[in-house]
Formats: C-alpha cells, structure tokens, sequence
C-alpha cells in the first residue's frame, strides 16, 4: 500500500454484502462504513446477522455478494490469514482461547505475523531467537498490565485456571499485541457480572487513549456499556442496516424500538 | 503455586537422585533372569512410584527436571552408558537397550505430529520399516556411506508420508486417523507382493561399516571384549540425542507454539494469520523423517526386514507409548518406552498376552491419569529463565 488515504475514506466498507445459509439470509444487502478511529456499536437482535458480518469480514465465510473494501483495499474473499495481516484483528463470541497454554503463548498467537517464522531461525539461530523472545515477552507483559497488573506476574500459567474476565482480557490482549488498525469485539460481556463488563469497558476505553489509530467496533447487547463506550451505532435486523447515529439518536428511533420490542 | 515468576528455581537434586535410583534399578531388572524375582522387582517399582507419589517427593523431580534439564539430561546420557558398560558383552541386553533407544526416536517424531499439531498417525511401524527396506535397498546395491544411508531413510520415509499429505490436510480428526491406517495397509500389501523388495519373505540388511569398519564384529580392547551391539549403541544414542534436541528446539519455539494453537483451535488459528496447512506438513514430514531414521537405523541392527515385522499392531504400540508417557513430553516417551519394551522382554510369561497388557495399561492411564504417567508441562522457553 502506497499510497496514502485520506481521512474521509472509510477504514472498512462494505457494500450490498449479502450471506445465505440455506434459505436463511443472515446478511442482506447491507451497507456499512467503519470510519478510522472510531468505535461503533453494532446492535441488534439475536440472527440479526451481526457475528455474520464478523465472520465474513474477517473471512472465516465467504459473502455470496457484494463487496469489502480494508484501509482502500478490496478483501472480499480473502483469506482469514491475509485479513489479519492487512491489519483486522478480534475476539470471539464464546471465548476461543487455547486452554492448556499459558497466558504468554496466547498473547503470542495473537502476534503470528509479527514473529520470525523460519525454520532455521526457530530451531538453530536460539539466541537471536532469545532476543526476540525477550523483546515480545516485554510487550506482551507491558500491554497486560494496561488490563490487569496481577495477570502480568503470571504470563507462565496456564489459562485454564483463570476466571472468565480474566480470560476475556487475554483474548482482547492476544488481539491487540500486532497493533491491528480494527479491532472487532463480539459480545465482550457475555458470561461476566454487571461489575466486570465495567471493568472491562475501562479498560477498552484505555487502549482507546493509548492507541489513537485503532477503530473498534463492538456488539453488544448491554445497552449500558454501547451508551458509555461508542462514538456510533448502526442497528442491524434480518441482515440489514436498519438505522445509524449516535446511540440516542437510534435507541429513539421507531423503527429500533419494533425490532427490539417486536411491536408491529 | 503463587506468582509463577518469582518462585524457587528448582534444585538439582532430587532430579540427581531419581535418575541414579532408576540406573540402578534398570541394571538389577536387567540383570535378573529368574522369573519370580523380576515379577518382585516389577511389583517393588509400582510400590515404590506410588509411596513416593504419596510422600509428594515426585513434585520436586519434575520441578528439577523443568529447570535444570541440561544437566539432568547428560547425566541421564552418562546413566545409559553405565547400563551399557555394565552389560557389555551382552548382546541381548545391549539390542534391548538399542532397541528402547530407536523406539524412542520414532516416538519422539509421533510426538511431533500427535502431540503438538495434532495429526494422528497410525502407520509409524510403517514409516519405522521404510526406513529399514531403505537401508536393505541401499547397503546391498550402493556404495552411499551408511550413515548417509540413515539420512536418506528418513527423508524417503518423509517423501513417502508425503503421498498422505492431502487426505491428511482435507479430513480431520479420526478421519485422517483413518486414512493413515489405510496407508499402513496398503503398504504392507504392497510389501508382501512386490517380488523386488523380497515379498512376504523380506530383505537381508547388511550390517553398518563406517570407513571401511564392521559394526557387525565384537570388539576387542585389551583384554576386555565388547558386543558388537555396542557401536549401533553409540549411534543409536547419537540420533537420540539429535531428535531430542530437535524436538526440544521445536516445542519451545514459535513453531511448537504454532503446532499447540492449530492443534486447539484451528479457525482461532487462521484468525491470527496462522498457515495452517504449512505447520500441519512441517510437523508430518518432521515426524516421519525421525521415524524414518531410526528405521534405517534399527534394520541395519536386526539384519532383516520382512513386511510382517512393521504392522498395524506395531503402530498402535508406538501410539501406546505416547499415551503412556504422556503427550508432548520428551522424558515421558524415553520412560514409557523402557516400560513397553523391556517388561515384556524380561517377563517371558506375559509374551503371549502383551499386547492384551499393553491395551490394559493405555486404558488404565487414559482412566486415570489422562495425561500420562509425565504430563507435559506449561512451555518455558528458556527453561530457567528469569524477566
């Protein structure tokens, strides 16, 4: 990528994106811009299509139509591998962490394209390998102490012992450690207590300060933490884009509060 | 354990201790011919990894042996040359040990493939006996060094597995299990009706020579004679302690780590970049290639390779000794192995019904300590070392 883009391209665009499975449409025709540097809420209701939109954005599918453009890059189609590389990173809905690893080597996953690969260098060349070690051990521990300083003096522990909060910050840690342009969340709450999804959104808020070139977009359905944490919503039902705004702009609209409520 | 970081770099010690306690007991099983006394010492052992369990006195070993491996594992080096000295102009004792050594290799190269990325393979008796019919082929009708000729085995064993590399890569799970038992099949069919490579009946291997000397002739040094088994006991320990460098090298690398992440979760794994089919090929052909070797290695030892000498039912007791040992580590594969092979060697009386035994033991272990008799331990980099 040479050249520059401007600050009024949109960070990730998709256009008419469309995804069937079987007679179900879980994305249809839908029209969505991620500006840089801003966190967006996506809301709404549960088969809205909203963990689809992750999925096909982050190429784990394939859209059967329509078009994904990344930081002025088409990526419709792409692989899952070259979508992370160009700099899209994100969370699961139910945890995908490797549980018997420690907390070191998930972060590590997370920092793939960043790493020597090499045989040789993996496997003879051990002290440059230490180096570098070294250097991502560092990284690894300074950006886990932004979430958690206790979990910084335990990066040799397995995750399998550590409580869910804990295991979300991890994941969002293995997210972040390659410096992603996007940051996709999926649900980040899910299964913590009203005082740990808080937590968690402080936290997000300080990567936010931290990092001033990451755009984050965020599904939830805590209206709470989309009213405290967004710039943007867009409202998503039956696979299209039914409004967009500001959150009280949206969770005013009549059209919302049907989908949500399920008035006619 | 609170704080991993900060605590105790563990001491030499009782790793020290547990490895001249099992030297000594591997010379005295050794050593016993009568029946009654080996079924004693047997039970003695059982008793003895129990009690010390209870006492708590096996944390301290693995803690040893997690932060001063290196030491450790010369000294364990130094514990099989005793045994071998000990038993020097023994030939049987000395193949046995041969043998533990090149089975440990080629579950060493399963570890690789099972243990970290995941891909069953249930034909390693067959990529062990590719190896063997390479060495036949080439000591008998070349002139390539015999050493080269352990190489050369290994990676036509590695090229061979490579044919299964795409059912392998496009099936997962018991599927890709099931198409390395169709390989292993397929092969030993091949095998038994290919007139070139001997048929049903085999091939005679010629023994190693290197620079023109025999390792198939005793040795002589003064007045002390030596087995002829004790060269191939000095190479035999030379590729043992490569793989086991290798795979050392590997599991503590971003590669081991990569093997770990597309074993546990392969779509997480292609979300962060992860070539999945490129690590899944590496750690296929790495492994074969290792079992390859020790192949090449083993039938120069026997002198003989016959299609019935590497079936199913032998894959299945190198994966035996994995699940044994336990997946993914080094030490439990070289203790599980001296179990699997050397019992029934010495306990004449349970031939028949080994492999009846061996199925007790993995489903004994796969009931009650899941991970194996060693499990495998969190990955450290560098062991020992401190931010």
């Amino acid at each position: 990528m040479t050249t520059t883009m401007t600050a009024s391209t949109p960070l990730l665009e998709a256009r008419g994106l469309t995804r069937k499975f079987g007679g179900v449409v879980a994305l249809d025709r839908l029209d969505l811009a991620i500006e840089r540097n801003e966190i967006l809420g996506l809301i709404g209701p549960n088969g809205s299509g909203k963990t689809t939109f992750f999925n096909v954005a982050t190429g784990i599918y394939r859209a059967d139509a329509g078009h994904i453009t990344f930081d002025g890059v088409e990526t419709t189609g792409a692989t899952s591998r070259a979508i992370y590389r160009a700099g899209v990173s994100r969370t699961f809905q139910r945890s995908r962490l490797s549980l018997p690893l420690s907390i070191f080597d998930n972060v590590m996953i997370g920092n793939h394209k960043r790493l020597n690969q090499g045989l040789w260098f993996n496997l003879v060349r051990r002290r440059a390998f230490k180096r570098e070690f070294e250097t991502n051990y560092h990284a690894a521990r300074t950006l886990i102490e932004v979430f958690e300083p206790q979990l910084a003096g335990r990066m040799f522990e397995p995750v399998a012992g550590l409580p869910m909060i804990d295991r979300r910050r991890i994941e969002i840690c293995r997210a972040l450690i390659s410096q992603p342009k996007l940051l996709l969340l999926d649900e980040p709450s899910a299964g913590m207590t009203h005082e740990e999804t808080t937590a968690l959104m402080d936290d997000i808020l300080q990567i936010r300060t931290l990092n001033k070139n990451l755009a984050i977009v965020i599904v939830e359905h805590e209206m709470g933490v989309i009213e405290r944490i967004t710039d943007r919503c867009a409202v998503l039902n039956f696979g299209r884009k039914i409004a967009e705004g500001p959150y009280r702009q949206v969770a005013a609209d009549r059209q919302v509060q049907e989908a949500y409520l399920g008035v006619a | 354990m609170i704080a991993g970081e900060q605590h105790a770099k563990g001491a030499l010690l009782p790793g020290v201790v547990a490895v001249a306690l099992t030297t000594a007991y591997l010379i005295a099983l050794l050593a016993v011919e009568k029946q009654p006394l080996i079924i004693g010492l047997l039970a003695l052992a059982i008793a003895a990894v129990l009690a010390a369990n209870w006492l708590g006195w096996l944390a301290p070993v693995s803690r040893s042996f997690a932060d001063r491996e290196e030491p450790l594992a010369g000294l364990a080096i130094a514990a099989a040359f005793a045994v071998a000295v000990f038993f020097h102009d023994d030939h049987f004792v000395l193949l046995l040990v041969c043998t533990v050594l090149l089975y440990t290799v080629a579950t060493l190269g399963l570890n690789i493939q099972f243990g970290y990325a995941g891909v069953l393979n249930f034909a390693g008796a067959s990529f062990f006996g590719i190896g063997a019919y390479t060495s036949a082929v080439f000591n008998a009708h070349t002139a390539v060094p015999h050493l080269l000729v352990l190489l050369i085995g290994g990676l036509i064993a590695a090229l061979i597995g490579s044919l299964l590399l795409l059912p392998v890569l496009r099936t997962r799970g018991h599927y890709a299990a099931l198409v390395t038992i169709a390989f292993a099949l397929l092969l030993k069919t091949f095998l038994e009706v290919n007139d070139v490579l001997g048929g049903p009946q085999g091939l005679q291997v010629k023994g190693m020579k290197i620079f023109g000397w025999s390792f198939n002739d005793n040795i002589e040094i003064g007045k002390i004679s030596l087995s002829f088994y004790w060269s191939y006991f000095v190479v035999s320990m030379l590729l043992l302690i490569g793989a086991f460098i290798l795979v050392r090298r590997l599991e503590r690398s971003w590669i081991g780590l990569n093997l770990d992440a597309l074993r546990l979760d392969e779509t997480a794994a292609n979300c962060f970049g992860l070539d999945v089919a490129r690590w899944k090929i590496t750690a296929f052909t790495l492994g074969n290639f290792l079992i390859g070797m020790a192949g090449a290695l083993f039938g120069m030892i026997g002198g003989f390779v016959a299609p019935n000498n590497y079936t199913f039912a032998d894959s299945l007791l190198l994966v035996s000794i994995l699940l044994l040992g336990g997946i993914g580590n080094p030490w439990g594969l070289v203790v599980a192995t001296v179990i699997v092979v050397v019992v029934p060697e010495k306990l004449q009386t349970i031939q028949e019904y080994r492999f009846l035994l061996y199925a007790l033991l993995v489903i004994m272990v796969l009931l009650f300590r899941p991970e194996g008799l060693l499990p495998r331990p969190v990955r450290r980099y560098f062991p020992g070392w401190r931010p």
